[in-house]
């Protein structure tokens, strides 16, 4: 019986190499799987994370000394002026709450189209964007001068019994982001339930088996609790798909709905979409790139095929990018509206033209290399061609924002934006902060999805050595 | 027969152990034809068709959504619409307040449709699994720990109306199961 079972299990080990290459490469096993992402936390700290924490939190401690002198002086100490009135603070929270994107395309697209090479990057990605929308949260709170009022954007009626109003774009925004951050969390959170019991199962002293078994809501892994699991699961990627898409589309509308020439256009929302996940994927990569250079094993699970298939993204991505910049161009010469044609001569011939080329180079050319499978596979390539993406979309956003107020309708209302040393240490500061809670990140809870992944080995098949029929 | 946890406070239930995937997959179909009542397979990670050869129907936790998504809806309606159009009408930039406001109002309406949505499958999943809970009977065994590793369980829990311990330790053992072990509280 076991013989026969066993020369059955090797046929069908043969027939999964003709199907398709493996998603964990040397047959590793289930139990390998938890031992080495569980010894991730488990371990010693290791001397290089000390190492990056004593540079990142610093800078995140910086990010919130400017934040506090901001609150403490006024907005003043940033540069936004008149004409610039929405500079870095909302560049800034744009280019962040569109690398977290990446993360919820990965985990709620990508699943829903049973892409099962997904469950080894899922979980870091999904960490990033809720770092990622974090730093982003913290500019349009902070914008609003007086944070104090913030509460003014809740529903709640103000002295005067005045409500908010419903139909302005920030509004929207704020509704869109904060449903966006909450359903963030809790996707996350009900994937790591079985990891967070895994790791209480393995845990050796009592202080870190209470704090995992808390966290892990005394899950035990039952086909009962599995069932309404999996739906819960597949509900909430089923609903973080429209939801990605609309949270930025309603970014856009904060200026697609206004009358500024240049942001009064109607391909904002799908090329504000399509550039978060080309500027997401960079950042998946940026940071996934260093943790398998440290983590050597995890070369098994997130493998060439993996990064080949993300640069694959950032190639599509990138060029829908590119077809929106050209169309733009092309809609502004066709549409005969001279104000439009103005605002894009002065973005690409104007005060701002280096940064309007950078951009153009950084997100329509620099991917192109990526047709070439050198490319590709080659991660110290793909590291640097990823760095890009990254400069590229913040230039865009600075485009978008920063050109367009600095050449209004007459020129009597043409200005400038200098960014003061409070708008860079702050925006260099949030660096920190996104890098400190991802190392925290790494540290202390697994980063790779360990149940998802056993899920896709072969022997997770019921049927898994059976004759086929 | 072994046992695990207060030998001196009530049967939970009797479990085995099981090596792979498919050992349990064939054991959960034995048992639904047996006609087993109070029991479940636990394993590392889902297993496709488990539901199937457990003889249990679809969760219902989409039908739970819908409605979650429907309160959210109603409310996103009732906030706008009853704030702006009737409580303090107030026009802003030339926009309406009447009911041909919708385009504007479409925004959070569909924000929180979905709010409310993912609070109800994620809190409705833990209220069906019974979870968040401290403890559990059967954690007190210890080679119950493998379980959220790479090993494979059955539990047959002491309320079933056909358990008996003696009897059941055969069947689990025919039918592949290792370490049948008789659970008891703590």
């Amino acid at each position: 019986m076991s013989e026969a079972t066993a020369t059955v299990d090797k046929v069908s080990r043969e027939e999964a190499k003709i199907v398709r290459p493996p998603l964990v490469l040397n047959q590793r096993t289930m139990g390998w799987i938890s031992n080495y992402i569980s010894s991730i936390i488990e371990g010693k700290t290791p001397f290089w994370w000390y190492a990056a924490m004593a540079v990142t939190v610093p800078l995140s401690l910086m990010c919130f000394g400017m934040l506090a002198y901001l609150i403490s002086t006024g907005v003043g100490v940033w540069g936004n002026n008149h004409p610039v009135g929405w500079a870095w603070d909302i560049t800034n929270f744009v280019f962040w709450i569109g690398i977290g994107h990446a993360g919820t395309l990965i985990s709620a697209i990508l699943f829903l189209t049973r892409q099962k090479w997904r469950t080894s990057i899922n979980r870091a990605a999904e960490a990033m964007t809720l770092f990622a929308v974090v730093c982003a949260g913290i500019y349009p709170a902070l914008h609003v001068g007086r944070v104090w009022m913030a509460w003014y954007l809740a529903p709640v009626p103000n002295s005067n019994a005045i409500w908010q109003n419903f139909r302005s774009p920030l509004l929207w925004d704020v509704f869109a982001v904060s449903t966006y951050f909450t359903v963030s969390i809790l996707f996350w959170y009900t994937g790591l339930i079985p990891d967070l019991a895994t790791i209480r199962d393995r845990c050796t002293t009592k202080i870190k088996k209470f704090i995992y078994g808390v966290l892990a809501l005394g899950w035990r892994g039952g086909n009962r609790q599995w069932r309404h699991y999996e739906k819960a699961y597949l509900i909430l990627a089923g609903i973080s798909t429209p939801l990605v898409l609309s949270v930025h589309s309603i970014v856009s509308f904060d200026f697609a709905t206004s009358v500024i020439p240049g942001w009064h256009t109607t391909i904002f929302p799908p090329y504000f979409v399509a550039g978060a996940i080309f500027g997401g994927f960079a950042m998946v990569l940026t940071i996934m790139i260093p943790a398998c250079a440290i983590y050597k094993p995890l070369h098994d699970l997130v493998t060439h095929s993996h990064v080949d298939k993300m640069c694959k993204i950032i190639l599509l991505t990138g060029s829908i990018v590119g077809y929106a910049y050209l169309m733009e161009l092309f809609i502004a010469w066709y549409g005969a509206n001279p104000y439009e044609k103005a605002a894009f001569w002065y973005r690409a011939f104007g005060p701002y033209w280096w940064a309007y080329w950078a951009m153009m180079f950084c997100n329509v050319v620099a991917p192109q290399f990526f047709w070439f499978k050198y490319f590709r596979n080659n991660w110290i390539w793909v590291w640097v061609l990823v760095q890009f993406p990254n400069m590229g979309m913040w230039l865009e956003r600075f485009v978008i924002i920063a050109t367009t107020l600095a050449r209004d309708f007459m020129t009597s209302a043409w200005g400038m934006f200098h960014p003061t040393i409070v708008d860079w240490c702050t925006f260099i500061g949030t660096f920190g902060l996104f890098t400190t809670l991802f190392l925290l990140f790494i540290r202390f809870l697994p980063m790779i999805c360990m149940f998802e992944v056993k899920a896709v080995l072969p022997e997770a098949d019921p049927h898994y050595g059976e004759a086929r029929h | 027969m072994e046992y695990a946890g207060n030998p001196e406070s009530e049967i939970h239930g009797i479990a085995a152990e099981f090596q792979n995937a498919r050992e349990l997959y064939h054991a959960a179909e034995k048992l639904r034809d047996e006609g087993f009542e109070h029991w479940d397979v636990f394993s590392p990670f889902p297993i496709h068709g488990m539901d199937e050869a457990m003889g249990m129907k679809r969760s219902i936790l989409g039908k739970l959504v819908f409605f979650g998504g429907l309160v959210g809806f109603l409310l996103a309606v009732a906030m706008q619409f009853g704030t702006s159009s009737f409580l303090y009408p107030l026009i802003v930039a030339g926009k309406p307040t009447n009911l041909f406001t919708v385009p504007a109002f479409f925004p959070i309406i569909f924000e929180l449709t979905i709010l409310l949505s993912a609070f109800t499958a994620v809190f409705g999943m833990l209220l069906m699994n019974g979870l968040p809970r401290f403890n559990h009977p059967l954690f007190n065994w210890e080679r119950f720990k493998k379980v959220t590793e790479d090993k494979f369980f059955v539990a047959i829990e002491a309320s079933d109306p056909k358990f008996s311990p003696q009897p059941l330790k055969a069947l689990l053992e025919s039918l592949g199961g290792t370490n049948v072990t008789v659970i008891h509280g703590d």
